[in-house]
């Protein structure tokens, strides 16, 4: 089982993920410089706050390009919440901002209104079930593997992304009729919007599978 | 590219959102308390204890708060915090005494996911921006005691709900709202240990005002009152305190019941 690395760039509370992954007995290391990623085999890259906080945060320590060359040598890259969101190409959140472009599609703010036209509360914050998106069939084989489909995991944010390639959806979830994407994944890359690591034993099953990949 | 925001077919959106059964421990020094309308105190237990039991019961959340903190002008929840977080893997706010942005820092570092502020919030508003922006919004819960001065008049009480700020509870809500705040945790000290039901007037006002999620708290008695604080409270979420301490219910019966009463909440695998 190779060792779990997580990015801190200074970024928010990063104590919950690294808690979730020792209670799994993950080898956990923590990289801080270009030369730690580097030199970890699978990476996790969380994120809170605002997206141009986080990109411009990582960016400006350097680290961009040494996550982009991770995930180009085929490294597990697992982006959590706006970890994820910035594996995308940009973000509408407080303007347009340039992702990192290892998924195609953008971020944009969950719509304001439900489908029904009413307004409802952002952010989303809550217990909400995860869902195949249309196309897929099964989890088998992924990091969903043994997740019951609609299985409830919490979520708290107010954007969310739109991939261009539908194959890269491994996870929808809706709120109040807007569809979510709830998880991705391409090839080595991942990403969940949710918190796995505050999701009880369906979240810690999560990333027992990414700790097991 | 699929669509956004709405689905294209004719799938079923009618199921509405999953309410939060969230378990709220009030604390004073190394205990678990209970208060009723935020005085009388009465010593429970060691919190931890408890806040594995409903981790393991299927609560949504656990929301700690330090009871005499702000009164006192000292924090004592760092270490419960700390041992509470290293086994449970749901989210837990906490609050009491938060003064700035290093004191919520430093209850994110011993293991909260989110700070409640309330009376540092009243005195220097400021600090609802500075903590949303340093931490997130999603990490800024303002918590509001609210007490009926009047008929339909609610006024925001500070110090433990001691002392009137004389802040009508509903521009406050929607002031805090719009400093950051991502969730509002609206305290009835009338209702608060009563077992009379969450105040629904109350609850309703604040959550049609606001764009954020509300969290009722304070009242619970039997599962019809969740059902009302939803339904005719619109709560985003709902807290329940002593009757799980003193285990007169436990969070799976309150799940099925609000459950067969027509309240969405999540089943717990």
């Amino acid at each position: 089982m190779s060792a779990v690395t997580m990015i801190d760039y200074g970024i928010g509370n990063l104590l919950s993920v690294e808690r979730a992954f020792r209670h799994l007995g993950a080898d956990f290391k923590v990289a801080e410089t270009a030369a730690d990623i580097r030199m970890a085999d699978k990476l996790v890259l969380p994120g809170v706050g605002a997206f141009s906080s986080c990109i411009g945060t990582l960016e400006a320590q350097g680290l961009c390009d040494a996550v982009k060359e991770a995930a180009e040598q085929e490294k597990p890259l697992l982006g959590i919440c706006v970890g994820m969101q910035m594996l995308f190409d940009t973000s509408e959140e407080f303007g347009v901002h340039q992702g990192l472009g290892l998924l195609k599609g953008r971020v944009k703010a969950i719509p304001a209104v439900s489908a029904e036209g009413q307004s409802h509360k952002i952010p989303h914050i809550g217990w909400t079930s995860l869902i195949l998106p249309e196309g897929r069939k099964n989890w088998e084989q992924s990091l969903l593997r043994d997740v019951p489909v609609n299985a409830e995991v919490y979520f708290v944010h107010s954007y969310t992304a739109y991939p261009v390639d539908s194959g890269d959806r491994l996870a929808d979830a809706e709120y109040d009729g807007c569809l979510l994407s709830a998880m991705v994944n391409r090839g080595n890359v991942y990403g969940i919007q949710f918190h796995p690591e505050k999701s009880g034993t369906i979240g810690l099953k999560i990333l027992d599978n990414f700790v097991k990949l | 590219m699929w669509m956004a925001g709405y689905p294209p077919g004719n799938r079923d959106w009618s199921m509405s959102s999953n309410i939060r059964l969230i378990a709220r421990l009030d604390i004073k020094g190394a205990n678990l308390i209970k208060a009723v309308n935020l005085e009388g105190i009465r010593v429970i237990g060691d919190p931890n204890e408890h806040a594995k039991r409903y981790y393991a019961q299927g609560a949504d959340e656990l929301i700690y708060m330090d009871m005499v903190a702000s009164l006192y002008g000292r924090n004592n929840l760092h270490d419960i915090v700390k041992a509470t977080s290293d086994n449970i893997f749901i989210p837990i706010t906490v609050g009491g005494g938060v003064r700035s942005v290093q004191d919520a820092e430093a209850l994110l570092l011993a293991g909260a996911d989110k700070v409640a502020v309330n009376t540092e919030a009243t005195k220097n508003p400021g600090l609802i921006t500075d903590i949303a922006q340093r931490f997130g919004a999603q990490c800024m819960v303002l918590s509001i005691e609210a007490k009926e001065v009047s008929p339909k008049k609610w006024c925001v009480y500070v110090d433990c709900g001691r002392e009137n700020t004389g802040l009508d509870v509903l521009e406050w809500a929607k002031e805090g709202a719009d400093r950051g705040a991502g969730e509002i945790l609206l305290t009835s000290i009338d209702r608060e240990g009563t077992r009379q039901g969450y105040d629904l007037e109350l609850t309703r006002l604040v959550s049609d005002s606001v764009p954020v999620p509300v969290i009722a708290s304070g009242g619970f008695g039997k599962p019809e009152d969740i059902r009302d604080a939803v339904k005719e409270g619109h709560a985003d979420a709902v807290a329940v305190a002593d009757a799980l301490h003193y285990k007169r219910t436990t969070l799976p019966e309150i799940r099925q019941s609000v459950q067969t009463l027509g309240v969405s909440v999540r089943t717990v695998l």
